[in-house]
């Protein structure tokens, strides 16, 4: 059952949480700051929190919101945990290459491969 | 008889820019420091571009970089004090958008900033809206008392001036 909260939907796949932007624009100071503690209570309501952030839908988002982003990352290696971004359009994804975030992030065009990319290593030999 | 130059690339929805005198628009605005009163600025100009047929690409650089500026003038140069201001000047030709942002503030060093794209700086959240201002204007300029920033954008439908200052141009990397 999806949660709605004021600026994300976030869905449950097993223990991997689906994150998405209620808006197209990540741009206002006030929200972000909004998102961002949605965010961190996620984070901390998780052992080894795994989130896929998709931004599909999402066409426009300020410095502010990069800044977010790379705290997000920060508290979740900081509880163990994963983050995955997928669904970037191609214009916000050069926004990560000037800024080299793509190389922070691990960014995957769906959210398919995404959820794909945490599944647990399979042990070697297992049949 | 004079006739009209329509240049052979045209912009948004097929139509060719409007290079009629009238299409231009030169302003100044005084806005109190606060984010909602400076977007409406930030809407007005991106209206004109949008009318002057600039490419969907030209409205999400000016957008982006508009923002950055407006950002950083209400929040780190009149830091966030309702009872400064902020002077917004622009020119939008058919053929460039020119877009100024002053506050009230003390200023600062654009050149003094670190680079955020370092390895080491990574994982730091902030610092990258200047950054992406120079990646996505043609020019970006500040002021001797670095309280104000000249933002310069041309529109991609005329590949003649958009071809004068490449991203990453010797000639882009021109402050003050």
């Amino acid at each position: 059952m999806p949660q709605e909260a004021a600026h994300l939907k976030v869905s449950r796949d097993g223990e991997i949480m689906l994150v998405e932007f209620t808006a197209h624009r990540i741009l206002d100071e006030a929200n972000i700051a909004q998102i961002d503690d949605e965010l961190t209570a996620l984070i901390e309501a998780e052992y080894r929190p795994k989130l896929v952030i998709s931004f599909a839908g999402v066409d426009h988002l300020s410095s502010a919101a990069l800044g977010t982003l790379i705290s997000t990352n920060n508290k979740i290696r900081h509880h163990d945990g994963q983050l995955r971004l997928c669904g970037i359009n191609p214009q916000i994804y050069e926004v990560f290459q000037i800024t080299r975030l793509n190389n922070l992030f691990r960014i995957y065009p769906t959210v398919k491969e995404a959820k794909e990319s945490m599944a647990p290593p399979t042990q070697a030999g297992a049949q | 008889m004079q006739t009209m130059r329509v240049p052979k690339n045209k912009g948004r929805r097929g139509r060719p820019p409007d290079e009629s005198p009238a299409a231009s628009l030169w302003r100044r605005v005084d806005v109190p420091s606060a984010f909602a009163p400076a977007r409406q600025v930030e809407d007005r100009i991106l209206a004109h571009c949008r009318r002057l047929a600039y490419t969907d690409r030209d409205l999400f650089a000016l957008k982006l970089a508009i923002e950055e500026a407006l950002t950083n003038a209400v929040r780190h140069g009149n830091q966030l004090d309702p009872h400064k201001s902020i002077h917004i000047k622009y020119r939008i030709t058919p053929h460039r958008a020119d877009v100024v942002v002053e506050d009230e503030g003390g200023g600062f060093n654009p050149a003094a900033l670190p680079d955020p794209t370092r390895n080491c700086r990574l994982s730091c959240a902030g610092g990258r809206g200047i950054l992406l201002m120079r990646a996505f204007m043609n020019s970006v300029v500040y002021n001797a008392a670095g309280n104000g920033v000249t933002l310069t954008k041309f529109n991609d439908a005329y590949p003649r001036h958009a071809g004068l200052l490449k991203a990453g141009s010797p000639e882009k990397r021109c402050y003050q």
